[in-house]
């Protein structure tokens, strides 16, 4: 009558307590919680950029870029099923805002890769918190420092143009086609220093007289006083090394001074969004150079394929250059991280040195010593009107090949071979 | 110094010229409302931008450029008149720190509505095709757009002028700039004036900045440097005076571009110095009422 405690459906106490401590014990095992976070713990991309500020517009098109190869990613299965998540923050194109948005990102929210940046001395900044803490950081725009054996470290790679090849690539056209007598028109700080001093490399091979170099402050809204000493020297070819709304600004007066009659206008880079913002009527007729424009996807089928899917994801917008560079820094370091199967620091970092890819504009691989990207300059001209449809804004001229011989060498750079 | 012919510095002085054209429109206004109202006006600079977008926005709905020409110092000197009876004249007698931090303010609020109903990137602005393209002048060619803006900043100099001696209620600003005291004693309904005042030099300033629009295109900040500027201006000319207004805008137009052909770099630079060196030697400007800011 009272002899058994318990049924023989029921569980006996001593069952229960061995099952229940057992259960503990594996609860409590570091098994358990690796099993947990391997599940559930996402790849993070940390992406400062310049939100508020001059160059929002691009930062913001380098948002959208990057999502797309986020999504890209994530579809295709992400990382053995783990997804990868993109951690946007706004540098405000300030190095020390940057500096500590990065570590932020780093420390906080344990970011497996930073990707970022516009203006050359925001990625430096970027880059020393990376270096130091030894995280993987792709720069997604222009600098030539950045691939010096001071700022270098293994964990920096650059996907962007630098000032020598792009101003080398824009001149060795130039030069070859417009003249040999250049007048310069420089913004007075890294970016017009180092653009500058691209275009006379290269312009030493063709022999060209360097007449006049005008440096202009940063932020300059009237150029109007220094454009008629330009005219009265009579170049063939008028270099104009500024950017973003300096350029936009210095185009448009140079046109208002009927300059573009009696000279070509040249400029190392002409942007995407610099054109949308300036209009037609200003960079009618410059010549420039690109890292990428959407037009190429008539010939360039991995180009047409992300200008699709941008355009599915982001209501029928084409991406613009910088936008694209946000695109490709962000998809070399998944892809990498695919390729090695891991997320260890140092086999991603094999993985995207041997990666040979074409995500989007034709193929690319990173250069050893300095991780910089060797790729395709393209040499655009700016039409006077749009023909097929408000981004049909540029046209092709030429394409310089990606080649190593392009960019200054690795001695040069400083690294050790 | 090579390439420095007679020419190019006929040419340079002209472009000081024509930047001194919309230094003086702008300037004159800034003046005009410190020496008369006392009022520091820091939104004189959010005036100016209102003026270009009004006119990007009148261009917008189908007007022509000569119609903005009109329609934008009406519209926006409007707006001046119900700041100046609503914000600012319930600040007279406390001082000159509450108006200017008031106008402070409403400079930051004017830019914020503009960029919440325009954008934040700002837009090109079209040369009008009539004034497109460059004339020779001479000693070289210069920008047509550019001649006509020292056109119509002449203009509205000589109907300022005329304004101002030739009207009674001309006669009435005159005096009250240079003693609104005894204006008042006199029994003249001074509210009244300043509230004109006021809105005249809104109205002008956006004209300068419809005029500046072409020359740069129109972004929500573009009233922030050309304000440091004018200060400049209308120190160096006198708080209070049409007339050093004028002169110390061209002044400084002729000094940047000047400038500008030795030394880029020390181009706005430049006009700080002409401003040191003007106060050093006559503190009230050229021809300011001495004392007026104690």
């Amino acid at each position: 009558m009272a002899k058994k405690m318990t049924g023989s459906n029921s569980i006996s106490r001593r069952r229960l307590l061995t099952t229940a401590s057992a259960g503990a014990v594996l609860a409590a095992s570091p098994f358990r919680i690796n099993l947990l976070q391997a599940q559930e713990a996402t790849i993070k991309v940390g992406f400062p950029v310049p939100l508020t500020g001059p160059y929002g517009t691009e930062a913001q098109d380098q948002v959208r870029a990057a999502e797309v190869a986020i999504a890209e990613f994530n579809e295709a299965g992400g990382l053995d099923g783990r997804k990868a998540e993109l951690l946007v923050r706004d540098d405000k194109l300030n190095p020390g805002e940057a500096a500590t948005r990065t570590l932020e990102l780093i420390e906080k929210e344990k970011v497996n890769f930073i990707v970022g940046s516009l203006s050359a001395s925001v990625q430096l900044a970027v880059n020393n918190v990376t270096k130091e803490r030894k995280i993987i950081y792709n720069s997604i725009s222009q600098s030539d420092e950045i691939n010096e054996a001071k700022d270098f470290s293994k964990y920096t790679f650059h996907e962007a143009l630098t000032p020598h090849l792009t101003a080398g690539a824009v001149g060795r056209y130039a030069f070859s086609k417009f003249g040999k007598k250049v007048a310069f028109l420089t913004a007075d700080y890294a970016y017009g220093h180092e653009m500058v001093r691209g275009f006379q490399e290269a312009g030493k091979a063709f022999g060209i007289e360097s007449l006049v170099d005008i440096r202009h402050p940063l932020g300059t809204t009237d150029f109007s006083a220094l454009l008629p000493r330009i005219q009265a020297l009579k170049p063939d070819i008028l270099v104009i090394s500024n950017f973003g709304r300096d350029q936009q600004i210095a185009l448009k007066q140079a046109t208002d001074f009927g300059m573009k009659k009696s000279m070509k206008i040249v400029a190392p880079i002409l942007l995407y969004t610099g054109r949308i913002a300036a209009g037609a009527q200003a960079f009618e007729g410059v010549v420039g150079g690109t890292s990428y424009y959407w037009g190429i996807e008539d010939k360039v089928a991995s180009a047409k394929a992300f200008n699709d899917r941008f355009r599915k994801m982001h209501g029928g917008k084409v991406p613009s250059d910088y936008g694209a560079l946000g695109y490709a820094g962000v998809k070399t370091l998944l892809m990498g991280a695919k390729a090695a199967g891991s997320l260890d620091t140092d086999k991603v970092i094999a993985a995207v040195e041997a990666l040979k890819y074409d995500y989007y504009k034709g193929p690319e691989y990173y250069r050893k010593c300095d991780h910089q990207a060797v790729q395709s300059v393209l040499i655009i001209e700016s039409k006077s009107k749009p023909e097929k449809g408000e981004s049909d804004v540029f046209n092709v001229l030429a394409t310089e090949e990606p080649s190593e011989r392009n960019l200054r060498t690795c001695e040069a750079l400083g690294h050790k071979s | 110094m090579a390439g420095m012919s007679f020419d190019l510095i006929a040419l340079q002085l002209f472009t000081g010229l024509a930047l001194g054209a919309i230094y003086v429109l702008f300037a004159i206004g800034l003046s005009l409302i410190f020496g008369m109202l006392t009022v520091v006006n820091f939104a004189h600079g959010a005036f100016y931008m209102v003026g270009a977008y009004v006119g990007l926005f009148l261009l917008s709905l189908g007007g022509n450029f000569w119609l903005c020409l009109v329609a934008v110092p009406l519209i926006v000197g409007t707006i001046g008149l119900v700041v100046e009876r609503f914000l600012i004249r319930p600040l007279y007698g406390r001082g000159i720190d509450y108006p200017l931090l008031l106008t402070f303010g409403l400079s930051y609020v004017m830019v914020e509505l503009i960029r919440i109903a325009f954008g934040k990137s700002g837009y090109p602005f079209d040369t009008p095709e009539l004034l497109q393209g460059a004339v020779n002048i001479g000693v070289g060619y210069f920008p047509l757009y550019r001649l006509f803006v020292i056109g119509v900043a002449a203009a509205v100099l000589l109907g300022l002028w005329l304004f101002l001696e030739r009207t009674s209620f001309g006669l009435i600003i005159r005096a009250g700039a240079r003693d609104p005291q005894i204006v008042r004693v006199l029994g003249v309904n001074v509210a009244r004036v300043w509230l004109f005042v006021f809105g005249i030099g809104s109205g002008i300033a956006a004209l300068a900045g419809l005029l500046a629009a072409p020359l740069q295109g129109v972004i929500p900040e573009m009233g922030a440097t050309i304000l440091a500027e004018a200060f400049v201006v209308t120190v160096v000319g006198g708080m209070g005076s049409i007339g050093g207004a004028v002169i110390a805008g061209l002044l400084v137009g002729v000094v940047v571009s000047m400038t500008s052909l030795f030394a880029p770099e020390m181009a706005k630079v430049s006009i700080f110095a002409l401003m040191a060196i003007v106060l050093l030697i006559r503190p009230q400007g050229f021809f300011g009422r001495a004392g007026l800011m104690s």
